[in-house]
C-alpha cells in the first residue's frame, strides 16, 4: 500500500462524501460520522448515478438517481437489487484522511 | 547489601508498582520516593467524587503515612526531581542528589493548557491533583465556571461543580460531548442528562480569548462568534501531554512519551518507566486499567522475573452521578463492519454494537449499562458471538428470548404528552377514556374529541389504545415510514411538536429508531419536519437533503445541472435577459423555455454551478428554487394592467405573493397561479393555491393537481382586497407546512383532513394571524438565496474533487 494524503477529514461534511480524482476513475471519499471515512467508486451499476451525491445513512449510501442503496463496506447493493461498486482502502490518521494510491492505480512512490 | 531504587512521582501506576514488589520481596530494595505533590499516593480517579461532594480527601487516600513507615519507604514529597544523571546514576532532587542501582520514572504527565490570549491569568486552571480540585470546591453557589473540553475530565468538572450550585458552561470544539469514547446518539442522550443538571452546554464552540478583570484574574471566556461567558473560575481540561522532560534531559529516548519495551525498561537497563509517562509499541495511556498491568510487570522486572506488558482494549465510564455511559472498542472506521442498535426511550436507553465478521469489536451504551463487563469480555477476548447474533444486544440475560416492541416509543410518553394538537387533548385523557370504557377509535373520539377533528393523529391514539387494552384492541396496521421506525409520518409529525424534539439525535432516541440515522425514506421527511416545526432551534441539514436540494440546481440524466433563476411573477427585464444570455453562452448551457413562465439554463457542469449563479446573482436574481419542496413558482395573466378583460392587477398580486413566499420549505413542492378573470389564462385553476381575480375582489382556491392527478381547486374563501387575498394563501401554505405528511402535495393532505377542517381552522382570524406569524419567523430563517451562500468561495470549494490523483508530481 501506499498511503495518499488526500485532504482534512472536515473538507468532508458529516453524513456527506466528496470526489476525488484517480487514475481507474471517480472515487466518493464518505464520512459516515465524526471520525469514519469510507471510499468507493462513484458511479452507480445502474446507471451510473453519482454516488457521492447519495444521501448517507448508517454506514451506506443511497444512490441519488434510482435510491439503489450499497453497503460502504463490501460494496453490495442492498435488497432486491444485484450490483457491486468497488471499495477502496482508506484510513484517517489524526485529521487527514489518507487513500491507498496502489489500490487507486497510482503508481507506487519509488 | 540492598540495592537502591529510587521512584520519581508518587501517582497511581507506581503505588501500585510499589505494593506488588514489596509483597512480592520486602527489602530486595531500599527504596525512596520522591513526589512534586505534597502528599503520597491517592486515588486521582477519585477526585470528582471528592469534588462532588460524594466522598472526602481521607476516603481516597490509598497509601498514607503509616504504610510507607511500615514497609521502610523513605519519602521525599513535596520535592520534585529535577536533574538524573544516568551514567554516574544519580538523581537530584530540590533538596539534594541521591545515588540509585535501579530508578523508576513514573511523572505521569501534564494537562495541556491551550495558549489562548490570557491563559495565565489567575483563576486559569487544569483539572489534574488536589489543589485544582480545591480550587473548585470553593467556588459553590452563585459563583460561575466555564470548562473547556467536553470529554472525561471536563465533565466529570463541570458535573462536580454544578453539584455544589456553581453555574457551568461547558464549551466543546466537536460536534457532541466526548466525541472520542461515543457516537452521537450516545452524545445527544448525555447531554440531556447534563443539561438537566442544569450545565449549559456549548458544542462546536471556539474559544478564541480568555479576558481579564483588570486585576489580572479571569473575568470571562470570549468565543469566536463574539460570545462571552462571564466566569470566576475557567477549567481547561482539553487532554494530556506525557511529562517526558527529565526523560528528555537526561538522554533516554524520547517520542510522545518515553519509550519502554515489553519489560518497562528504557534505552538505558536501569531506568525503567512506567505510567501515563511512557510510550510502547506507538501507544501512550490515559486510563488507569493498562498502568496496572505495567506495574505489574515492572515490579517483576525490577525482581528479575520474565514478564511482558500487552495493551489491551479499554472501557470508558464517566463518573457522574446519573449519567451512565460505558464504552469499549473501536466504534468508528474500518471496513466490513456491522452495526445493531437498540434505543428503549421510555428509560432513555441506547445501545449500539459494532460487529466484523462474527465478532463483536466495540460497544457503545447510555442510560443502562449493566451488561457492560460483559460485551467488554467479549470484545477483549475476540469470542465468536455469531449463534447468538440476534439477541446480543439484550445482554447475557436475554440470551434465547425477547425482542423489541413496537409501540414501546408511544408507551413510553408521559401523561402529559399532547397526542392531539387540533383540540388539545393529552394522552392522559385518552387513556382515562378508555379506562372508563371506551374500547375503540369511535368512542375515544365521542369522549375526548381525540383525532376528530383532522385526523392525523389516528394513528397514536390507535396506539394507546392497544398499549392500554393489551389483547382486546388489534391496531389497524398504519404506515410505518420505513424500515427505521414503527411510527407514521403523522405519528412523528405529532410527537415531534408535542415532546418538544428539536434535533436529529432527539427524534432517533426519543422515538426508538432502530438505525444510527435513519436512511434516505426518514432522514428527509424528519429533517423537514423539525425545520417547519422549530425553525430558530433546528438547523437545516444539507445532508439529509436530495441531492438537488443539497446542490441547489437539478440534477439531470446525464450528472450535468440545469439552473434556472427566479423571474418573479413570470416578468423579466432586458437586462435580466441579457445576462442570461451571457451565462447560457459562457457556460455552453441549452435554454429552455418552462412551463412555470421562465427560463431553464440546462447542461451545466457541477463544478460550473457556483460561477454561473455568481454571474446571474450579479444580474440580481436569485435562485428559482425549481428543485426543491418548497415554492416554485406564481404564474400570472398580464391582469388589468394590459388586458381589457382584465378586473384586478393579477400581475402584481403574483408577483407579492411569490416576493412572500420565496424561499420557504414545504413538504412538497408548491406552485401557484394568479389569473385576473375567469377567463384564467394563467391555468390558476389547477394550482396548489390558484387565485381568480373577480370585479368584487379575489376568490381563492386550493388543492388544485395538474400532474399524474388532473384536479380542479376548490374553493377556499373569496376575500375583497389584496391584504387578505395575501394572508389567507399565507396561513394556508403554513397550515400545509405545520401539518401535512412529507412528500404530500397540498391536494393529497387536504383531501386526507378534509377541506371543511381547513376552512374552519383558517376562519378563525386569530389562528390565521397566527399562521402568518409562524411563517415570518420561518422566512427570518430561510427566506436567503442559497446562490448566494455557495458562490461564497469557501462554499464553492465543495463542488470540486477533494483531490487530483491523476496528476503524477513533477519528479
Ligand atoms: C480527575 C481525574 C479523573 C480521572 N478519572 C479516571 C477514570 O475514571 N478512569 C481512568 O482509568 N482514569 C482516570 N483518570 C486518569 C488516571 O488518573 C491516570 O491515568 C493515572 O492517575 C496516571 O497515573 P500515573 O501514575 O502515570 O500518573 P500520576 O497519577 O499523575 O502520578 C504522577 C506523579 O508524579 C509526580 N511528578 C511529576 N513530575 C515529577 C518530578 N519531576 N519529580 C517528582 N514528582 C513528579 C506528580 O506530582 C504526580 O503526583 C483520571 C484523571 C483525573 C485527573
Ligand atoms: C424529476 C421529475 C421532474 C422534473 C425534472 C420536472 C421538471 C420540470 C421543470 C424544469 C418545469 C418548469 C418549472 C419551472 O419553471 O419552475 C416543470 C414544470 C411542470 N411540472 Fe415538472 N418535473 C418533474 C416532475 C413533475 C411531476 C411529478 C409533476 C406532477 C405531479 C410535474 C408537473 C409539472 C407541471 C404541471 C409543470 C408546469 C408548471 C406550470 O405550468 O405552472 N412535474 N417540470
Ligand atoms: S385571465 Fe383574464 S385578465 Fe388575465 S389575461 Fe386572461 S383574459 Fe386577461
Ligand atoms: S413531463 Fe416527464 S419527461 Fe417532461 S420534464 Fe416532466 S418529468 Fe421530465
Ligand atoms: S443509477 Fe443508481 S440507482 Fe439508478
Amino acid at each position: 500500500m501506499s498511503w495518499i494524503d488526500i485532504g482534512h477529514i472536515d473538507d468532508i461534511p458529516l453524513r456527506g462524501a466528496r470526489l476525488v480524482k484517480t487514475p481507474v476513475g471517480c472515487v466518493a471519499i464518505f464520512r459516515t460520522a465524526e471520525a469514519e471515512v469510507f471510499a468507493a467508486s462513484n458511479a452507480c451499476p445502474h446507471k451510473a448515478g453519482p454516488l457521492s451525491e447519495g444521501i448517507v445513512h448508517g454506514q451506506k449510501v443511497t444512490c441519488p438517481l434510482h435510491n439503489w442503496v450499497f453497503d460502504l463496506n463490501t460494496g453490495e447493493a442492498q435488497g432486491a437489487d444485484e450490483g457491486r461498486i468497488a471499495t477502496f482502502p482508506v484510513r484517517l490518521e489524526g485529521e487527514r484522511i489518507l487513500l491507498d494510491g496502489v489500490a487507486v492505480g497510482k503508481r507506487s512512490a519509488a | 547489601m540492598t540495592k537502591k531504587l529510587i521512584v520519581i512521582g508518587a501517582g497511581m501506576a507506581s503505588g501500585r508498582m510499589l505494593e506488588h514488589l514489596i509483597d512480592a520481596a520486602p527489602g530486595a530494595y531500599e527504596i525512596t520516593l520522591f513526589n512534586a505533590e505534597p502528599r503520597g499516593n491517592y486515588n486521582r480517579l477519585m477526585l470528582s467524587p471528592v469534588l462532588s461532594g460524594e466522598k472526602t480527601y481521607e476516603e481516597i487516600v490509598t497509601h498514607d503515612a503509616a504504610w510507607y513507615e511500615e514497609r521502610g519507604v523513605t519519602c521525599r514529597f513535596g520535592e520534585k526531581v529535577v536533574a538524573i544523571d544516568t551514567e554516574k546514576k544519580v538523581v537530584t532532587g530540590e533538596n539534594g542528589a541521591l545515588p540509585y542501582d535501579k530508578l523508576v520514572i513514573a511523572t505521569g504527565s501534564n494537562p495541556f493548557i491551550i495558549p489562548l490570549p490570557g491563559h495565565d491569568l489567575e483563576g486559569v486552571i487544569p483539572y489534574r491533583d488536589l489543589e485544582d480540585t480545591e480550587a473548585m470546591m470553593a467556588l459553590g453557589a452563585g459563583k460561575r465556571a466555564v470548562v473547556i473540553g467536553g470529554g472525561l475530565l471536563g465533565l466529570e468538572a463541570a458535573a462536580g461543580m454544578a453539584a455544589r450550585g456553581t453555574e457551568v458552561d461547558v464549551v466543546h470544539i466537536m460536534g457532541h460531548l466526548m466525541e472520542r469514547q461515543l457516537d452521537e446518539a450516545a452524545g445527544y442522550l448525555l447531554r440531556k442528562s447534563l443539561v438537566d443538571k442544569g450545565i449549559r452546554i456549548h458544542c462546536k464552540a471556539n474559544s478564541k480569548q480568555i479576558l481579564s478583570d483588570g486585576n489580572g484574574h479571569v473575568r470571562a471566556l470570549q468565543l469566536d462568534d463574539g460570545t462571552e461567558l462571564p466566569c470566576d473560575l475557567l477549567v481547561m481540561a482539553v487532554g494530556i501531554r506525557p511529562s517526558t522532560a527529565l526523560g528528555k534531559e537526561a538522554g533516554l529516548e524520547v517520542n510522545r512519551g518515553i519509550v519502554v519495551d515489553d519489560h518497562m525498561v528504557t534505552s538505558n537497563p536501569d531506568v525503567l518507566a512506567l505510567g501515563e509517562c511512557v510510550e510502547h509499541a506507538g501507544a501512550i495511556f490515559g486510563l488507569v486499567a493498562p498502568l496496572y498491568d505495567q506495574a505489574k510487570v515492572l515490579a517483576k522486572t525490577l525482581l528479575g522475573e520474565e514478564a511482558r506488558f500487552v495493551q489491551k482494549e479499554v472501557a470508558t465510564k464517566l463518573k457522574v452521578t446519573g449519567c451512565d455511559l460505558f464504552s469499549a472498542g473501536d466504534f468508528a472506521e474500518g471496513e466490513g463492519r456491522e452495526d445493531i442498535v437498540f434505543r428503549d426511550p421510555a428509560r432513555g436507553v441506547y445501545k449500539r454494537l459494532i460487529l466484523e465478521g462474527n465478532r463483536l469489536i466495540g460497544a457503545v451504551m447510555y442510560g443502562d449499562t449493566a451488561d457492560g463487563a460483559w460485551f467488554h469480555g467479549l470484545i477483549k477476548d475476540a469470542s465468536d458471538v455469531e449463534e447468538m447474533r440476534e439477541t446480543l444486544i439484550f445482554g447475557p440475560a436475554y440470551q434465547g428470548g425477547a425482542a423489541a416492541d413496537p409501540m414501546a416509543a408511544v408507551a413510553a410518553l408521559p401523561r402529559d404528552a399532547e397526542i392531539c394538537g387540533c383540540n388539545g387533548v393529552c394522552k392522559g385523557q385518552i387513556e382515562d377514556a378508555i379506562n372508563a370504557g371506551a374500547g375503540d377509535l369511535g368512542a375515544v373520539r365521542a369522549k375526548t374529541k381525540a383525532s376528530a377533528s383532522c385526523g392525523t393523529c389516528t394513528g397514536l391514539v390507535e396506539q394507546i389504545l392497544g398499549a392500554t387494552l393489551g389483547d382486546d384492541f388489534v391496531i389497524p396496521a398504519a404506515q410505518s415510514i420505513c424500515g427505521c421506525t414503527d411510527l407514521s409520518h403523522e405519528d412523528v409529525r405529532q410527537l415531534i411538536k408535542s415532546q418538544e424534539l428539536k434535533s436529529q439525535e432527539a427524534v432517533w432516541q426519543e422515538l426508538g429508531w432502530t438505525t444510527r440515522n435513519g436512511c434516505h425514506v426518514c432522514r428527509p421527511a424528519v429533517n423537514f419536519y423539525l425545520l417547519a416545526d422549530w425553525p430558530l432551534d433546528y438547523v437545516d441539514d444539507p445532508q439529509s437533503r436530495f441531492v438537488n436540494e443539497r446542490n441547489h440546481a437539478n440534477i439531470q440524466k446525464d450528472g450535468t445541472y440545469s439552473v434556472m433563476p427566479r423571474m418573479w411573477g413570470g416578468m423579466t427585464t432586458p437586462q435580466e435577459l441579457m445576462a442570461i444570455a451571457q451565462a447560457a453562452e459562457k457556460y455552453g448551457a441549452t435554454v429552455k423555455v418552462t412551463g412555470g413562465q421562465r427560463i431553464d439554463l440546462l447542461g451545466v457542469k457541477k463544478e460550473d454551478l457556483p460561477a454561473i449563479w455568481h454571474d446571474l446573482n450579479q444580474a440580481g436574481m436569485v435562485s428559482g428554487h425549481a428543485y426543491t419542496k418548497g415554492l416554485r413558482t406564481v404564474k400570472t395573466c398580464v391582469g388589468s394592467e394590459w388586458c381589457r378583460f382584465g378586473t384586478q392587477d393579477s400581475t402584481g398580486l403574483g408577483i407579492a405573493l411569490e416576493r412572500r413566499l420565496w424561499g420557504s420549505w414545504t413538504p412538497h413542492k408548491v406552485k401557484l397561479g394568479v389569473s385576473g378573470c375567469p377567463r384564467n389564462c394563467a391555468e390558476a385553476t389547477c394550482k396548489d393555491v390558484g387565485i381568480v381575480c373577480v370585479d368584487s375582489g379575489f376568490q381563492i382556491g386550493v388543492a388544485g393537481a395538474a400532474g399524474m392527478d388532473v384536479k380542479e381547486t376548490e374553493r377556499l374563501v373569496d376575500v375583497r382586497t389584496e391584504e387578505e387575498a395575501i394572508e389567507w394563501t399565507v396561513a394556508f401554505v403554513q397550515l400545509y407546512r405545520e401539518h401535512a405528511k412529507y412528500l404530500d402535495r397540498p391536494y393529497k393532505w387536504v383531501a386526507k383532513v378534509g377541506l371543511d377542517w381547513v376552512k374552519e381552522t383558517l376562519a378563525d382570524a386569530a389562528e390565521r394571524q397566527a399562521l402568518v406569524e409562524r411563517f415570518d419567523i420561518s422566512q427570518s430563517v430561510y427566506q436567503k438565496d442559497p446562490w448566494a451562500e455557495r458562490a461564497k468561495p469557501e462554499v464553492a470549494r465543495r463542488f470540486h474533487p477533494l483531490a487530483d490523483l491523476t496528476l503524477e508530481a513533477a519528479e
